[in-house]
């Protein structure tokens, strides 16, 4: 078997950081610096474009090699202030998709000075039995910063969650797609010569999959993989029986999509990387067909047609507070694309 | 004294209801030095007890602040996911994405671990669709089922494990500042009271599972027998969907309930004493049960005159309770100049007009 990336606290400790940071969609910088500061001396080429992706390339050796794209968005959802009621109290919009029901209760970060800020409801004593089984809408939460805090209309703001380790686990904030985004930093770090490696660390995913359409036409390449993390929804069933829509599992490695909700993921791509788990004794499970999207959506359909397949690392609790995720899960993700980069040959997707 | 660190760390140990002793250890520690004699009742209430100066058989007064803290409980375990109950007037609202601690009796450690919110196509139709019921709910742990199954089981107590936050304003937000903030305002009380002299026996009580029976104002109130009663407790802040006549403005004073959990011959006194040393104070009505330790304290025994001194706190059982440390200073230095006040006849001069 070919020889593997040996991943330990080092990684770990870059996807701390990744995770911790705050980028809501369209504010993507804390993230972005961090990626710039990272792979600048490992690639040739890295510009940040119109949009604010970061954009890298780092050549291979030889004759015809095939360019193949690596995309990891690097947003997350949120929230954005939109207005002021006066002594510390904000109005606020969510930006992408959150369930409503994830907020009453919670702390954020606001705004580039991360100022406190609480998420509070009415207390329970005053409420009506009918008004305690109704989520409060959106309409009427708010974010308090305290009685003479001042943020700003236009701040963003996301959970203040502190990434953490645990047993086999990782709990944080927005491993999707932080995860992504320090797998496609450690495949930087270990490019294989046959390839051009175009890096793309996108924006605006969660809003419409914005920065992936325009880092796809720049590139122009022959191949992409989009990196994402995808819900695992293996929790039992209230009633007992079986949990037959569980979408991926957590522990059971890199999952890899045949079909989502806006792509028929190419099918040679699907069936090479599953070659090469197999090869290479890498577990991995096919995400159930279904819903979602990832950035290769966006990809596929861009210029004159990219073939394009997507591998999440599997994390429950999407788009909430805290996620968590398995080490293990990732550690199989950044080796399966690994050995599948060395293995791509020019002569893989032509017909 | 800077009550700030104190709070933090009485609010960072955990004590739920019927589960004290953590917390109790830690306000034994700080209060040991500030009182002549402490010790824990038989059902883990702390009783500190300052001695007056007045002539013996000295009268005295009892300031019960309750230690307990909502949480939930392991009702059941589901491979590597816990299902759970409430202990306390828990808001399930709040739970989904909380992060709590699993309090593991089967290997003693604290888990970290989040509430999960299951999609509504593992739940039954009758599921509602809006908040679900806490049975619905699940923790995660983030071990596996091996581990979940030698480490946790059915009866372990789970809190609320989110850090506080200090806010603009001296606003400090988090878990269980309902009624840590009263223990906190009961330590202030008895720094001043180090200075300044007092006629009165002070029993300074942290009590016990006041969120779910008033076991501890029930029995600390039977055990001591004061001759005054006062609670300390939060009430209801005005904010963000709060804005009835039971709420009132966070940072701006003291609460001191009137109602009939009250003497109104106490209330009256603390009025007149607030005004006096310009405390910033406001008047809260409950016309019936005040949902605190003066609710059994005043029915203790042949009937105690008790009183209730609050301060405002907002998002009240949610994991981002807010108070104003001000409040809480204001509440402490009350009470002492309140203690300090009492004449060796002042039971005498209670009286119903």
């Amino acid at each position: 078997m070919a020889e593997k990336i040996a991943l330990g606290n080092t990684q770990l400790k870059l996807l701390e950081k990744l995770c911790n940071a705050i980028a809501v969609s369209g504010d993507e910088g804390e993230v972005r610096a961090i990626v710039l500061e990272e792979i600048k001396p490992f690639v040739e080429e890295v510009r940040v474009d119109a949009l604010g992706n970061v954009l890298a390339i780092k050549p291979g050796r030889g004759k015809k090699r095939p360019r193949v794209m690596l995309d990891a968005h690097m947003d997350e959802v949120g929230l954005m202030i939109v207005g002021e009621d006066g002594e510390g109290i904000y109005r606020f919009e969510v930006v992408g998709n959150v369930d409503v029901r994830y907020l009453v209760g919670k702390q954020v970060w606001v705004g580039r000075e991360r100022k406190a800020g609480v998420i509070g409801g009415k207390p329970v004593h005053l409420m009506s039995a009918d008004e305690r089984t109704r989520k409060v809408p959106l309409e009427a939460l708010r974010i308090d910063v305290g009685l003479d805090g001042k943020v700003n209309v236009g701040d963003r703001a996301g959970f203040a969650t502190k990434f953490r380790r645990v047993g086999p686990s990782i709990m944080a904030k927005s491993i999707d797609d932080r995860i992504g985004v320090a797998t496609l930093i450690e495949l930087i770090k270990h490019a294989p010569p046959n390839i051009d490696l175009c890096a793309a660390f996108t924006v605006q995913e969660e809003i419409g999959l914005r920065g992936a359409k325009v880092a796809a036409h720049y590139f122009n390449p022959d191949l992409a993989i989009a990196v994402d993390s995808t819900p695992a929804y293996d929790l039992p069933m209230y009633a007992g029986g079986e949990n037959t829509s569980y979408n991926t599992k957590l522990g059971l490695g890199p999952a890899i999509y045949i079909a989502d909700g806006l792509a028929l993921h190419d099918p040679r791509l699907v069936r090479f990387l599953q070659s090469v788990a197999e090869s290479e004794g890498i577990p991995y499970q096919i995400r159930q067909p279904g819903g979602g999207s990832t950035d290769s959506s966006a990809i596929q359909r861009s210029l004159s047609g990219i073939p394009t397949v997507s591998v999440s690392v599997p994390h429950r609790y999407t788009h909430s507070p805290l996620s968590i995720a398995r080490v293990e899960d990732w550690k199989n993700t950044i080796n399966l694309l690994y050995l599948a980069l060395q293995r791509i040959t020019p002569s893989m997707i032509e017909h | 004294m800077d009550v700030l660190p104190f709070l933090k760390s009485l609010v960072s140990i955990s004590g739920l209801s019927g589960y004290e002793a953590p917390v109790a250890k830690l306000i034994e520690a700080k209060w040991r030095p500030l009182v002549d004699e402490i010790k824990v009742s038989r059902v883990g209430s702390l009783h500190g007890f300052k001695k007056g100066t007045g002539k013996s058989p000295r009268p005295s007064v009892m300031l019960a602040a309750h230690m307990d803290a909502i949480g939930m409980m392991v009702s059941g375990i589901e491979g590597e996911f816990l299902r759970i109950t409430s202990i306390g007037g828990i808001d399930v609202r709040v739970l989904p994405g909380a992060q709590v601690t699993v309090h593991a009796t089967g290997s003693g450690e604290e888990l970290p671990g989040v509430i999960a919110m299951p999609p509504a196509k593992l739940l039954p139709k009758e599921a509602a669709q809006e908040v679900l019921e806490i049975k619905y709910l699940l923790v995660d742990t983030g071990l596996t089922a091996r581990a979940v199954k030698r480490k946790v089981r059915v009866g372990d107590l789970v809190s609320f494990a989110n850090d506080p936050l200090e806010l603009a304003g001296g606003i400090i937000s988090g878990h269980t500042l309902d009624n840590r903030a009263s223990v906190a305002a009961l330590t202030i009380c008895l720094e001043e009271l180090q200075n300044t002299p007092h006629i009165w026996d002070v029993w300074a009580v942290a009590t016990v599972q006041e969120e779910v029976s008033y076991l501890g104002g029930y029995s600390s109130a039977f055990e001591l027998r004061p001759q005054i009663a006062i609670a300390v407790d939060g009430t209801f802040a005005k904010g963000p969907g709060a804005d009835g006549w039971q709420t009132h403005p966070l940072g701006k004073g003291v609460g001191l309930c009137m109602g009939p959990n009250m003497h109104p011959f106490l209330h009256k006194k603390l009025r007149e004493l607030a005004e006096r040393l310009e405390i910033p104070w406001f008047l809260d009505v409950t016309p019936m049960h005040s949902g605190t330790d003066a609710f059994p304290m005043q029915t203790t025994a042949e009937g105690i005159p008790t009183a209730l001194v609050e301060f405002p706190i907002r998002y009240m059982h949610t994991p981002v309770e807010a108070v104003s440390l001000k409040d809480i200073q204001r509440a402490g230095r009350l009470l002492a100049e309140f203690i300090a006040s009492l004449e060796a006849d002042f039971v005498e001069k209670i009286v119903w007009e």
